[in-house]
């Protein structure tokens, strides 16, 4: 055979595996609505509820001060939607309740003296109570607290002090949480389902003997195996598609980056991921324990990825071991891309380890999935 | 269903059968006791935004002593740590590069505009890392204007009012102390709900049901023997968790541990209830599998509070999360371990929890049916 | 006190699956089990004999009709019914992951067995079903025949007041078989047992005292054996053809004749159901070759009444031309296959013992033996499935240890359980089959076009593999495995779970495949397939016992006419035998 008929000939093998395995998976209609609601639904609920930013947080008050200038700090609470005021409360023996029970998740006490120790020119603390049962929103909360102070303060000196502060926040003006979450839920999704059927790809054919029936066709493994890749890797995308549209026109958060870099992203991630799916398929003697180490692997991958919490507040040792995370490299990648338009320059260094895991994983997925047919 | 000798003795039997299993299937302890392990450890030290050692880039366009004075507080605080560099496109590119996350830049003649009371400071910030970038911005800003503060005391003093933040049941605001209850909630929905509506697919799947049907055994047995190796497994990852958080983290037992069990073990029932109501719906491994991961695992995680505090969230998802038993078991268990016994809270979440437990076991009992299809 | 254990009278049930026209599993359905006897329901594959086991014992409910069992309504009373009868379901549930002994413990304790009960009837369980040496292994890691007797072991920890086995031999080997018969008949006789068992195999039938013979949900015959046998009075010959003239090929003439019921080659012989006892087919007429009159059985019986049911729509297998028939001694053709010194070990339990064979162009091949004879292992490495331990190997002239994928161009594989896609519908199988193999897209539509007729799947293109009847699954199996027009067909186990109809045309499909130069490599548990086969061989314990024409061996072993079943029994036992003395 000449080199092109060879050519040929792997192309038109590609073609029927990847045919064949797309209709298998997509024949059945609950597959098709697996594959396509919960990726809507998540992406929808997720970007609601992966919310960092004050919103309406109900708080009580204790205003022991009663004077002009308590009710004029209170005043600044009230202008914000960040706060919602609960109670007004006359002491402060009615807080433990409200705290506890859940009601509200922040008090701010004002002491009887507040205006005299003003007046005098000295400083006059306020106490901020805070429910640390839920001690994201409490940290958050107690530093809007101050901030709101500080800037009372200036206020009440009649002219603004010496100093003007400029911030500006890069990529995200408002500080919005939530444009952080979503360009991670485009890697995230995808990951999950990725995982999930390169994992259970090879394990279910071999439950129902249909992979011996390939093995004695003149498939090569190294066929086989991108057969077996190609699909995942293909549905994988097509979610992710999804989820971007939701992200830049549902939720319009900015796209700063270009689809082509992002595109590559995405396809040296699923790579990896497949490459993983696709190991733990050759390792496993049946689906249940695909399920198994699916799972196992899976949740600390997406825990550790920075999706929910930044890397750099890890640890050393976990920082380390997210090193063979390919999720942690595509959630700072899209990231970088989406917000911040970073080209392929600026994110070489997460598609290195990328490409490091999918040319670890594919070959030990090729070699066990040929030497476990016993 | 009359519990009688005969009953036990089948139900003894299969419990045993179940436990064999268990224990040569390596993959379910796995799933029981090491991702438990796991969790605690990543989520204790590695989930955390509490904001340290923020990387931050300080361009110090004058050189005065009062310029210094100003950018003082970042030494030696344990929120930042801070690099000199000379010049602001150094600084933009470090920060384009994420090796900073935050810039301070003091323009010149900073000190001699301080006295004219024009001086200006800029901050920028790398907004990719939202919650980063807020508290840093929270940080710098209190800084610099209770340096401010400090100078005007100096010169005209006009009082002013400072915050003194306490925060409740979590002094040292620790990550830790909210997420173990959080973990304890995924173990027992793992366990309870994964390996339960798996365990129960695969004998509808394997057909070995039918053998199992055509015997005195009673459905109620049949389902109750079926579950218990389930719900020790789970019991046993949950004290696991518990010894954990209590040694790792010094993980505060502020209400009663009885009760914190006795929840606990509510909510498992509920968790093995919806497992089985899983796996009489779709009898197949793969799809009880997939619904679980769907109806359970992430709403649990990203729903019920645990990651995502529920009064900053739309109405709609307040709504959703309220159909979550999860929701009410979580706020029940951060009440007990930080909180201490608060009885109204502690009624309400174990009535609602009750309600969920017998709903989902009623469902399940009334699905599984001696038939075949 | 009742003389019957199970009386169910216009039993119906109906399915409706989505989105397909409803299927009338049982339609008006008599039956009466009388008490201490044993009773057998035969019928083809799909005839609902499962949907009425499963009734029987309250898993399902019947549409219309009454139904008692042990004196009790199964409908008002299932669990009291299912307190009183031991069930083998055909897929019996034996967890894989426990011992012998604690699926033996787990039914015993479910049945609420004494610990004093238990010892003895363990004891004698274990003695019977040959089980005793093995009672720590885990039931996954026993050979098929082993599973099917622990699952009847399971079944009878007590002595149930009705056993119900739904085929409980399927798969299993001829010898186990025979001892799994023995120890029914034992428990019948010893304990009263009372015992409705359903089965494929006529001989297995009329080893029972009543008969009743179910197609397509209905009842068509019932009776004793004897009285069954008597329908084919008369219509029953055998025909000797000469030396020189292959019996499939005869065989597959005659069935191709207007006044043939059924003919099957047994003993060296053909034997012939006409459709009148005058009749004499064309092909006898032109040779001039004699039918000799036999006494019918009731597998005759049983075919007459297929064949009256459905007036069969008898599907028209392209015929040979005559001079196929005559017998071209395939030992003179060109080698396929070879073999020498073959090795398999897995640790160090020898699978396969050095096994030296050569398989010839055109050659019907069988490979038999019980179950966990070797006959697997050597059939996967002749597949290129699995890797030889040592010893050489070429398919098709081809070195297996040196190209594999090359080989495999050449061959074509039927799986012994269903294995192609059950999602997929007839034709994208075979369209994902063709293109694996490389056909274009022109040869592969033509190709497809010509398989589908050939194995009758054109009217069922579009339909999903996994929802057609076993007959058509394993055509199709057959379709997708000659797309490519292979040199070499393996078939494990290819008729297995497939009706006696359906394994005839299957059979004439091989006839001509082998008579247009395919060689064919077989497994088979239905010992009567030999017949077709060329030549023979036999393994036991991994070791080859004989290898042979089915006439040679039956010389060899001085048992002339008798059936392969006997024949092979006889070697395997021998074998044994020698064995044991060995030792």
């Amino acid at each position: 055979m000449t080199f092109f008929e060879t050519l040929a000939l792997f192309g038109q093998h590609l073609r029927y595996l990847c045919q064949k395995e797309l209709i298998t998976i997509f024949k059945d209609p609950r597959m098709q609505f697996m594959l396509v609601m919960p990726v809507i639904i998540q992406g929808f609920i997720f970007g609601y509820a992966a919310n960092y930013n004050l919103d309406r947080v109900p708080y009580a008050v204790v205003d022991e001060s009663h004077s002009s200038s308590s009710r004029d700090y209170l005043a600044r609470f009230s202008g914000t939607t960040s706060f919602e005021l609960k109670a007004v409360l006359g002491n402060t023996s009615e807080l433990g309740d409200l705290i506890t029970s859940g009601d509200v998740i922040i008090a701010i006490v004002i002491p009887q003296d507040f205006e005299d120790v003003l007046s005098r020119g000295g400083t006059a603390p306020v106490q901020v109570i805070a429910d640390g049962r839920n001690s994201s929103i409490a940290g958050i909360a107690t530093g809007y607290v101050s901030q709101i102070t500080a800037a009372w303060n200036e206020s009440r000196r009649g002219s603004a002090g010496p100093i003007t502060i400029e911030s500006r926040t890069w990529y995200n003006p408002n500080q919005i949480t939530r444009w952080n979450f979503l360009p991670g839920l485009i890697a995230m999704i995808s990951f999950v389902q990725v995982i999930f059927l390169a994992g259970l790809s090879i394990a279910r054919e071999r439950e129902q003997g249909t992979f011996e029936q390939l093995l004695v066709t003149p498939l090569s493994p190294l066929e086989i195996l991108i057969g077996k890749a190609m699909p995942p890797m293909l549905i994988g995308f097509a979610q992710s598609a999804m989820l971007y549209l939701i992200a830049r026109y549902w939720f319009a958060v900015p796209f700063a980056g270009s689809l082509g870099t992002l595109t590559v992203i995405i396809l040296v991630f699923m790579l990896s991921s497949t490459g993983i799916g696709l190991s733990i398929s050759a390792v496993s003697r049946n689906m249940q324990q695909v399920l198994v180490y699916v799972l196992v692997l899976m949740i600390p991958m997406v825990l550790l990825s920075g999706i929910a919490t930044p890397v750099r507040n890890m640890p050393e040792f976990l920082q380390i071991i997210t090193y063979a995370d390919p999720m942690r490299f595509a959630v700072d990648a899209v990231k970088r891309v989406y917000l911040e338009g970073a080209g392929l320059a600026a994110i070489w260094r997460d598609l290195v380890p990328m490409f490091l895991i999918a040319a670890v994983t594919m070959p030990i997925a090729a070699w066990l999935f040929r030497h476990r047919t016993v | 269903m009359k519990l009688n000798r005969h009953s036990l003795r089948r139900m003894g039997a299969l419990t045993r059968k179940e436990f064999f299993q268990l224990m040569r299937d390596q993959s379910s302890l796995l799933m029981g006791i090491v991702l438990p392990l796991i969790l605690i450890l990543i989520m204790g030290y590695g989930m955390s935004l509490d904001v340290k050692n923020v990387p931050t880039a300080i361009v110090l366009e004058d050189p005065s002593p009062t310029a210094r004075q100003m950018v003082n507080f970042t030494e030696g605080s344990a929120y930042f740590s801070p690099v000199y560099v000379r010049s602001m496109r150094t600084a933009e590119t470090l920060l384009a590069q994420h090796d900073v996350d935050a810039i301070i830049r003091v323009p010149q003649n900073f000190a001699a505009d301080v006295n004219q009371g024009t001086a200006k400071v800029q901050v920028i910030l790398n907004g990719t890392e939202a919650t980063t970038a807020m508290s840093a911005q929270r940080y710098i800003e209190a800084a610099v204007l209770t340096w401010e503060a400090g100078l005007s005391v100096r010169s005209a003093s006009a009082g002013q009012a400072t915050t003194v933040s306490r925060i409740w049941f979590n002094d040292a605001n620790t990550s830790a102390w909210f997420f173990v209850p959080g973990i304890l909630m995924l173990v027992l929905t793992t366990s309870g709900v994964f390996l339960t509506s798996v365990v129960m697919a695969r004998e509808w799947e394997r057909g070995t049901f039918e053998s199992l049907f055509v015997t005195p055994i009673k459905i109620g047995e049949l389902i109750l023997a079926k579950v218990l190796p389930y719900f020790v497994v789970a019991v046993f990852g949950m004290i696991l968790c518990l010894i954990a958080g209590n040694v790792l983290y010094d993980l505060p037992m502020r209400g009663s541990l009885i009760l914190l069990i006795g929840v606990s073990m509510l909510y498992l029932i509920i968790s093995l209830g919806i497992g089985l109501v899983i796996s009489a719906l779709t009898k197949n491994q793969f799809l009880a599998c997939q619904v679980s991961l769907m109806i359970s695992f992430l709403p649990s995680v990203m729903l019920s509070g645990f990651l995502f505090d529920l009064h900053s969230q739309p109405l709609a998802i307040q709504i959703i999360s309220q159909f979550l038993p999860t929701t009410y078991y979580l706020q029940l268990m951060k009440t007990l371990f930080l909180a201490g016994n608060y009885w109204p809270l502690i009624i309400r979440n174990g009535l609602i929890l009750l309600g969920f437990a017998i709903l989902f076991i009623g469902l399940a009992f009334r699905m599984t049916r001696k038939e075949m299809e | 006190m009742r003389t019957a254990v199970i009386e169910a009278a216009g039993i119906s049930k109906t399915f409706y699956p989505k989105k397909l026209p409803p299927v009338a599993a049982l339609q008006d359905v008599n039956l009466i089990a009388r008490t201490g006897q044993l009773t057998a329901l035969i019928g083809p594959d799909g005839a609902g004999k499962t949907t009425f086991m499963r009734l029987l014992c309250g898993l399902m409910k019947a549409d219309a009709g009454t139904l008692h069992v042990v004196g009790l309504d199964v409908a008002e009373r299932p669990q009291a019914v299912q307190d009183e009868l031991s069930y083998m379901p055909q897929k019996f549930g034996l967890y894989e992951d426990l011992t012998v002994q604690e699926n033996l413990d787990l039914y015993a304790d479910l049945h609420g067995i004494t610990a004093a009960q238990r010892q003895e009837r363990f004891a004698r369980l274990l003695e019977m079903t040959g089980l005793t040496p093995f009672t720590g292994r885990l039931a996954g890691k026993l050979s098929g025949g082993m599973k099917q007797k622990l699952g009847l072991a399971c079944t009878l920890v007590r002595s149930p007041k009705l056993l119900l086995l739904d085929e409980p031999t399927a798969g299993v080997d001829p010898l186990s078989r025979r001892e799994l018969w023995e120890i029914l008949q034992r428990l019948v006789q010893e304990e009263h047992l009372s015992v409705l068992v359903s089965t494929a195999y006529m001989e297995e039938a009329s080893l029972c005292q009543d008969v009743y013979v179910l197609n397509r949900g209905r009842m068509l015959a019932a009776g004793t054996p004897e009285h069954l046998c008597r329908l084919a009075e008369g219509r029953c010959f055998s025909v000797l053809s000469p030396a020189s003239f292959s019996l499939r090929i005869l065989q597959s003439e005659l069935l191709r004749d207007p006044c043939v019921t059924d003919a099957v080659p047994v003993g060296g012989r053909v034997r012939v159901i006409t459709t009148t006892p005058a009749a004499v087919p064309a092909i006898l007429k032109e040779h001039g070759w004699k039918k000799e009159p036999v006494a019918p059985r009731l597998e005759d019986a049983f075919m007459i009444l297929l064949h009256q049911d459905a007036a069969q729509e008898r599907q028209a297998v392209p015929g040979l031309s005559r001079t196929d028939g005559l017998i071209v001694d395939p030992l003179t053709q060109p080698v396929d296959i070879e073999a020498r010194d073959l090795v398999r070990t897995f640790g160090d339990f020898v699978a396969v013992r050095h096994t030296s064979f050569q398989v010839h162009r055109g050659e019907v091949f069988g490979l038999l033996g019980p179950n966990g004879a070797g006959k697997t292992t050597t059939f996967r490495m002749l597949c290129g499935l699995l890797p030889a331990t040592s010893g050489y190997l070429s398919v098709a002239g081809v070195n297996l240890r040196k190209a594999r994928t090359q080989a495999r161009a050449n061959i074509g594989y039927v799986a012994q359980k269903f294995s192609l896609y059950g999602s997929l519908t007839v034709y994208e199988n075979l369209r994902f089959f063709g293109g694996i193999y490389g056909l274009t897209r022109r040869q592969l539509e033509r190709r497809i076009t010509a398989v589908m007729e050939e194995f009758q799947l054109t009217e069922k293109a579009d339909y999903v593999a996994e929802r057609l009847p076993g007959g058509y699954k394993q055509r199709l199996s057959m379709a997708a495995a000659l797309l490519h027009k292979p040199k070499i067909l393996f078939l494990d186990e290819p008729t297995s779970g497939i009706d006696p109809l359906a394994r005839r045309q299957f059979w004439q499909q091989i006839t001509r495949l082998s008579a247009q130069g395919t060689t064919i490599i077989i497994t088979t548990h239905f010992m009567d397939e030999a017949e077709y086969c060329d030549r023979i061989m036999i393994q036991d314990k991994g070791a080859l016992l004989v290898l042979g024409r089915p006439d040679e061996i039956r010389e060899k072993l001085h048992l002339p006419g008798a059936d392969m079943n006997a024949v092979f029994i006889a070697i395997v036992e021998q074998a044994r035998q020698k064995g044991n003395e060995g030792i």
